[in-house]
C-alpha cells in the first residue's frame, strides 16, 4: 500500500468530519482509506496539464431570484422536527463559556 | 391476473376506461406489498391509510375530468431519499429515523399533479451510498429473482418493488448508476436523465453535481411516460435546465434505421462476465438487424471514471451530509458532554459504516494540502471524460454496453471489499460525470436465471435517441415477470 | 534603549446588505422578529433544499466594488466553506474563495496625519449565520435562524493600516460609501456592519510582517480602538519577554478590556473549500456592469460640490454633512421643505453635532424627521420663537421628534411681541436695577446687556430680543 494513513490523520479527519471511531473502526478506516487513495492515485497516470477543472458539466449561468419576500412565518415547520426545542429555537449544548 | 402485473400505462388506461377503480388498483398494490414484504423488504415506509385516502381523491378528480393523464390513479413507490410532506423520509439511515419533511420533492409533486398515488417509500443503500441496498439501516432488500441475491443499489428497493410487482412503477435516483445497475439486476427498465432535467429540489443530496432522479418501470413506454411527467424546469433548483424537446413519448417508435450505435471496446474487456457480454452483444445484433449501424470504437479513460467519481462524490457527500448533526432534525445521541461530543456521537451512532467511510474520504481529499492533488485532479479528469464522450457523440447517436459487469451478486459478497464493489459501477459512473442520459433495460438472463441489463447512453439532452433505440430493442422480446411477481 | 514597534493592521469587514430577502431564499431579512419566524427549509439547512441566488446581492456587491475602485470579476462563483457550528445550519457556509466578485480596490482615508490609500484585497459575497442565545439558567444555547442566510459582503483590506485612527477612518469611509450606495444601513450595534481586526507588530524598519492574530466580537468603533491598543500591547509584551505571538483567532471582551483565544482542538480551521455544486457561475457582462454603474447614486464628492454650488454653503459644512449619508439625507429633505439650506446646515452643524456628541451617538442613530426640523426653522424665521427657545425646542425634536408647533403652543413658548406687555416689564426691570440704568446713562453701553438679560429672564425667555432692545434704548 503506497498510502499509509497514520493515527493522527484518522484523528484529524475525525475532527473535520465530526466522526468518532473506536479502535477497531479506526484500523479499518486506515486500511480502507489507504486502499482508496492508492486506487485514486491512478488518476496521476493522466496528463491533465492545461485542462480546466470542470465543476459544472453544462454552461448554465446567471440563475437568479428577484428580491421579493414570498415566505411567511416558517417557525412552526422549521421546528417541527427539532430533537430539542426551547423558546422557539433549537436547543443545543452551550456553545461558549 | 394481478393489476400489478400490468405496466403503469396499461393500468392507467383501464382506470381511465373505468374498467378498474383507483381504489382497486391501490388495494391490490397494498395487498401485494403485505404478502411480499417479508421476503423482499423493498419498503422502509408503507402508507396504507394515506394511499387509500388519496385513491378516493384521485378517483374524484378522474371522474370529474380534472385528471386525464396516463398516470392518473396509478400507484407508485418513491425512493426514500425524496422528501414527502408529512411522510417519513429516512434515506435508509438511522440518523433520519424520525424525519418527516414539511415539503415534497418537486419530482414527486409533479407525479402527484399527474394523479399518482404514493404507496410508500422504498429501501435504498444508506444515503444512496452503495451498490447492493445492503447498507440500509432497515435491513437489505432481496432480489425478486432470487432472494439469496442483492437487488443492486442504491435504488434497490424501487427496482425490487417494481420487479416483485408491489407497485406499478417507482422513482429512483442515480448518482453513479443507482437506477441503471439495480434495474439491470432486477430485470426492469430505468432511465437516468440528462443532469438538470428533473428537479433535485427535495432530493436529499449525495453528490449534488451527479444526482438525478429518474423512473423505474417494467418497460420503455412506462419510463418515457413517467419521465415526461416528472421533467420540469424548477426555479427552486439552480441547476435545473429549461429545456425543450421533453415529449419523450414521441420517441416510442420501432425504427432504428440508420441510427449510429457505438460499442466501446473498453466496456468489453477484463472483468466483464461472459454471459453478460453475450447477452449485450446479442442485443446489439438485434438492433443491427433492425437497420442500425453498429460499430466498435475506443471510448478511452473508462478506468479513470471510478477514481474520479469517488473523489468528487465523496467530497460533495462529506459536505452535504454535514447537516445531519442532531441539532435541527433526526437522531440525536442520548448522552454527551458538550457540543462537539454531541456532534461526534450523534453522527457516529447515526451513520452506517459505508457512509462514514465516504465522509472520511471526502473530508480528507478536500483537506488542506490535498485539494489540488485530489479534488482538482478529479475535476480535470471529469473534463477529459466529458470530452471523450463529446468526441464519441460526434460519431454516434447512441453508445451501447452492459449496465453492470455481472448479474446480481449474492447477499454479503460485496461489502467486505469496497473497491470490488465500486468496480461494479464501471459502466455507469462516467455517464454521471458527463451528465448524460442513460437507460438500462433487460436483455437476457444468465444460467442462474438472473437478469442481464443492457445500457444505452445518449448525448446530453438526447433522451429521445436512447428511448427510441431501447423501445426498438424491447419489441424483440417479451417482458419477463420475476418469480416473486406470481406469489398469491 | 527600548525598541520601537509598528502596528500592522488589516481588516475584514462584514456588511449585511439591505436586500428585502435573504441571499438564497425568499425569507425576509428584517431585523428582530420572534425566533425562527423568518425561516424556511433553505435557510435552516433542511435536507433536499437548494439555494437560489438573489440578484440584488450581486448588484449591491458589484456596486460597492465599483465605488471602492475594485476590478469586478466578470466570471465568478460560489464555494462552500465547511465547518461545524450550530448557527450554521448546513454546517457549511456558502461563500466565495476562488473567484470573489471584486478584487484589487482602494479607498482614500483622511486622518490628522494626512491622506492615505488603503488597499482592498477582495470583496466576496456570502451568507450570514443564525444567532445563538445563551441560556444561563439551563446552561444551554438556543439557535435562532432568522439571520441565517441574510446576505453579507466581506470586504478584506490589505494590511495597510498602522493605527487605530487609520482603522476608524477606513471604517467610516467604507460605511459612508456603502450607505451612499444604499447597500446597507451599516449599524454596528445591530451587527449590520462588523469588523474583524488582523493585527501584528514589528520593529520599526523591519521588512517582514510579524505573526498576526485575528480579533473578533468588536461591536463599536470604541471597542475596535480599545481592542487594537490592547492587542498591540499584548503582542509587544510577548515579544519583549522573548516569547512568540501565536497565529490565532481571539475574542475581544470589551467590558474586561481583554481578549481570549477562541481555538479549541475541535476547531481545525481547515475549511475544505470547494465549488458550490448547487449554484451556477455568475457572468457579469459589460452591459450589466454598465447598468450597475449608471444606476449608482450621487456619491459624497459629487454631492459636496453640488451643495457648495446649489445651496451656497461653506465647503467645510458641505464636507461634514455629506460625510454621513444620514446627515445628507436630512439636509436635503429639510431644505426641500423649508427652502433655507443655510439654516438647515447650521442646525446640523452646531446643535445636532453637539447633541450627538453629548449622547455618544452616531449620525445613523438620529431619529428626528426633516419635517419637524423644517417646522422649527420656519417658527424661528417667522419670529414666532426666539433663538434660545428654538434651541430648547430642538432638543425635544432631537430626543423625541416632537411637533414644534404643538410643543410651542402647549408650553406657551411663543415670543412675546406685545409692545405694551414688554414696555411694562422693562419699566419694572429698570425700576429694580437703578444702578445699571445709571451706568448706561453715564456712557457704559455694556450695561444694556444686563438689562436685556433681566428682561428676558422676567419674560421666561420668550421676549422678542429685537423689540426688547428697541424699547430699552427708547426708555433709557
Amino acid at each position: 500500500m503506497a498510502n499509509i494513513i497514520s493515527d493522527e490523520t484518522i484523528e484529524y479527519v475525525g475532527i473535520l468530519a465530526k466522526l468518532e471511531l473506536n479502535e477497531e473502526e479506526k484500523e479499518r478506516a486506515k486500511k480502507d482509506m489507504g486502499e482508496m487513495l492508492d486506487y485514486i492515485d491512478k488518476l496521476n497516470e493522466l496528463d491533465t496539464a492545461g485542462i480546466e477543472p470542470m465543476s459544472h458539466v453544462f454552461p448554465v449561468q446567471n440563475v437568479f431570484r428577484e428580491d421579493v419576500v414570498t415566505n411567511g412565518d416558517g417557525s412552526e415547520e422549521t421546528l417541527r422536527n427539532a430533537p430539542e426545542e426551547k423558546d422557539g429555537g433549537f436547543k443545543v449544548p452551550k456553545t461558549i463559556g | 391476473m394481478s393489476l400489478m402485473s400490468l405496466t403503469a400505462v396499461e393500468l392507467g388506461k383501464k382506470i381511465k376506461a373505468k374498467e378498474v377503480t383507483v381504489k382497486e388498483a391501490v388495494t391490490e398494490a397494498l395487498d401485494a406489498i403485505e404478502k411480499k414484504e417479508g421476503t423482499v423488504n423493498s419498503f422502509v415506509t408503507i402508507d396504507r391509510e394515506g394511499a387509500l385516502k388519496r385513491a378516493e381523491e384521485v378517483q374524484k378528480l378522474i371522474d370529474d375530468g380534472t385528471l386525464t393523464g396516463p398516470l392518473a390513479g396509478v400507484p407508485v413507490a418513491i425512493k426514500d431519499n425524496m422528501c414527502t410532506e408529512g411522510m417519513l423520509t429516512t434515506c435508509s439511515s438511522k440518523i433520519l429515523y424520525n424525519f418527516k419533511p414539511t415539503y415534497t420533492a418537486e419530482a414527486v409533486k409533479n407525479l402527484e399533479d399527474a394523479g399518482a398515488v404514493i404507496l410508500g417509500k422504498t429501501n435504498m443503500d444508506e444515503f444512496a451510498m452503495g451498490s447492493t441496498t445492503e447498507t440500509s439501516y432497515y435491513g437489505p432488500t432481496k432480489n425478486p429473482w432470487n432472494e439469496a441475491h442483492v437487488p443492486g443499489g442504491s435504488s434497490g428497493g424501487s427496482c425490487a418493488a417494481v420487479a416483485a410487482e408491489e407497485c406499478s412503477y417507482a422513482l429512483g435516483s442515480d448518482t453513479g448508476g443507482s437506477i441503471r445497475q439495480p434495474s439491470s439486476f432486477c430485470g426492469v427498465t430505468g432511465i437516468k436523465p440528462t443532469y438538470g432535467t428533473v428537479s433535485r429540489y427535495g432530493l436529499i443530496a449525495y453528490g449534488s453535481s451527479l444526482d438525478q432522479i429518474g423512473p423505474i418501470a417494467k418497460d420503455v413506454t412506462d419510463c418515457a411516460t413517467i419521465l415526461e411527467a416528472i421533467t420540469s424546469y424548477d426555479k427552486k433548483d439552480s441547476t435545473s435546465i429549461d429545456r425543450e424537446d421533453t415529449d419523450f413519448t414521441s420517441a416510442l417508435v420501432d425504427d432504428v434505421k440508420g441510427m449510429k450505435i457505438g460499442i466501446p471496446k473498453d466496456y468489453f474487456g477484463e472483468g466483464l462476465d461472459s454471459e453478460v457480454k453475450e447477452a449485450v452483444l446479442a442485443a446489439a445484433k438485434k438492433l443491427e438487424e433492425k437497420g442500425a449501424i453498429v460499430e466498435e470504437f475506443d471510448l478511452s479513460l473508462v478506468e479513470y471514471a471510478i477514481p474520479a467519481y469517488y473523489v468528487i462524490a465523496c467530497a460533495e457527500a462529506s459536505s452535504n451530509l454535514a447537516r445531519f448533526d442532531g441539532v435541527k432534525y433526526g437522531y440525536r445521541t442520548e448522552q454527551y458532554d458538550d457540543l462537539h461530543n454531541m456532534y461526534k456521537k450523534t453522527r457516529s451512532e447515526g451513520f452506517g459504516a459505508e457512509v462514514k467511510r465516504r465522509i472520511m474520504l471526502g473530508s480528507f481529499v478536500l483537506s488542506s494540502g490535498y485539494y489540488d492533488a485530489y479534488y482538482l485532479k478529479a475535476l480535470r479528469t471529469k473534463a477529459l471524460i466529458k470530452k471523450a464522450f463529446d468526441d464519441a457523440f460526434s460519431r454516434y447517436d447512441v453508445i451501447l454496453g452492459p449496465a453492470a459487469p455481472t448479474t446480481a451478486p449474492k447477499l454479503g459478497e460485496s461489502l467486505s471489499d469496497p473497491i470490488k464493489m465500486y468496480l461494479g459501477d464501471i459502466y455507469t459512473i462516467s455517464v454521471n460525470l458527463a451528465g448524460l442520459p442513460g437507460i438500462s433495460l433487460p436483455c437476457g438472463k444468465d444460467k442462474n436465471g438472473l437478469p442481464v441489463g443492457l445500457q444505452l447512453i445518449g448525448d446530453c439532452f438526447k433522451e429521445k435517441n436512447i428511448i427510441r433505440a431501447a423501445y426498438a430493442f424491447e419489441q424483440t422480446r417479451n417482458y419477463e415477470h420475476s418469480p416473486l411477481s406470481d406469489v398469491k | 534603549m527600548a525598541k520601537e514597534y509598528e502596528t500592522v493592521i488589516g481588516l475584514e469587514v462584514h456588511v449585511e446588505l439591505a436586500t428585502k430577502t435573504k441571499i438564497f431564499c425568499s425569507c425576509s431579512t428584517e431585523f428582530g422578529g420572534a425566533p425562527n419566524t423568518h425561516t424556511c427549509p433553505v435557510c435552516t439547512g433542511m435536507p433536499g433544499s437548494l439555494p437560489v441566488l438573489n440578484k440584488q446581492v450581486v448588484e449591491y456587491a458589484a456596486a460597492v466594488g465599483l465605488a471602492t475602485n475594485c476590478t469586478i470579476t466578470q466570471y465568478c462563483k460560489f464555494d462552500r466553506k465547511n465547518y461545524f457550528y450550530p448557527d450554521n445550519p448546513q454546517n457549511y457556509q456558502i461563500s466565495q474563495l476562488y473567484l470573489p466578485i471584486c478584487r484589487d480596490g482602494k479607498v482614500e482615508i483622511e486622518t490628522e496625519a494626512g491622506t492615505k490609500n488603503i488597499g482592498i484585497h477582495e470583496i466576496h459575497m456570502e451568507e450570514d449565520a443564525g444567532k445563538l442565545v445563551h441560556d444561563e439558567w439551563e446552561d444551554v444555547s438556543v439557535v435562532d435562524y432568522n439571520r441565517s442566510g441574510v446576505p453579507l459582503i466581506e470586504i478584506v483590506s490589505e494590511p495597510d493600516m498602522r493605527s487605530a485612527d487609520e482603522v476608524i477612518a477606513y471604517l467610516e469611509k467604507l460605511r459612508m460609501i456603502v450607505q451612499y450606495l444604499g447597500a446597507s444601513d451599516c449599524k454596528l450595534n445591530e451587527g449590520s456592519m462588523r469588523a474583524d481586526v488582523n493585527l501584528s507588530v514589528r520593529e520599526v524598519g523591519a521588512k517582514e510582517f510579524g505573526t498576526r492574530t485575528e480579533m473578533k466580537n468588536l461591536n463599536s468603533f470604541k471597542a475596535i480602538a480599545r481592542a487594537i491598543e490592547g492587542e498591540r500591547e499584548r503582542q509587544i509584551d510577548l515579544l519583549e519577554a522573548g516569547e512568540k505571538v501565536i497565529q490565532e483567532t481571539r475574542r475581544w471582551d470589551d467590558t474586561k478590556g481583554e481578549s481570549y483565544p477562541m481555538r479549541s482542538k475541535e476547531d481545525a480551521q481547515d475549511y475544505r473549500y470547494f465549488p458550490e455544486p448547487d449554484l451556477v457561475p455568475i457572468v457579469i457582462s459589460d452591459e450589466w456592469l454598465k447598468e450597475i454603474k449608471d444606476r449608482q447614486p450621487e456619491l459624497q464628492t459629487e454631492k459636496m460640490i453640488r451643495y457648495k454650488e446649489e445651496y451656497d454653503i461653506p465647503e467645510y459644512d458641505a464636507k461634514i454633512i455629506t460625510g454621513h449619508k444620514k446627515l445628507a439625507d436630512i439636509f436635503e429633505a429639510t431644505t426641500k421643505l423649508c427652502n433655507k439650506p443655510k439654516k438647515v446646515s447650521n442646525w446640523l452643524m452646531v446643535e445636532t453635532m453637539r447633541l450627538l456628541k453629548e449622547n455618544d451617538m452616531e449620525p445613523e442613530d438620529i431619529t428626528f424627521s426633516p419635517k419637524n426640523l423644517a417646522t422649527l426653522i420656519e417658527l424661528t424665521e417667522a419670529g414666532t420663537i426666539n433663538s434660545s427657545v428654538a434651541k430648547e425646542v430642538f432638543e425635544e425634536v432631537f430626543k423625541k421628534d416632537i411637533d414644534p408647533n404643538q410643543y410651542v403652543e402647549e408650553k406657551g413658548l411663543k415670543t412675546v411681541n406685545d409692545e405694551g406687555a414688554l414696555r411694562a416689564t422693562i419699566e419694572q426691570v429698570m425700576k429694580e436695577n437703578p444702578q445699571s440704568v445709571e451706568d448706561y446713562r453715564n456712557g457704559k453701553e455694556k450695561a444694556i446687556g444686563f438689562l436685556v438679560g433681566q428682561t428676558m429672564k422676567a419674560m421666561k425667555g420668550k421676549a422678542n430680543p429685537g423689540m426688547v432692545n428697541k424699547i430699552l434704548k427708547e426708555l433709557l
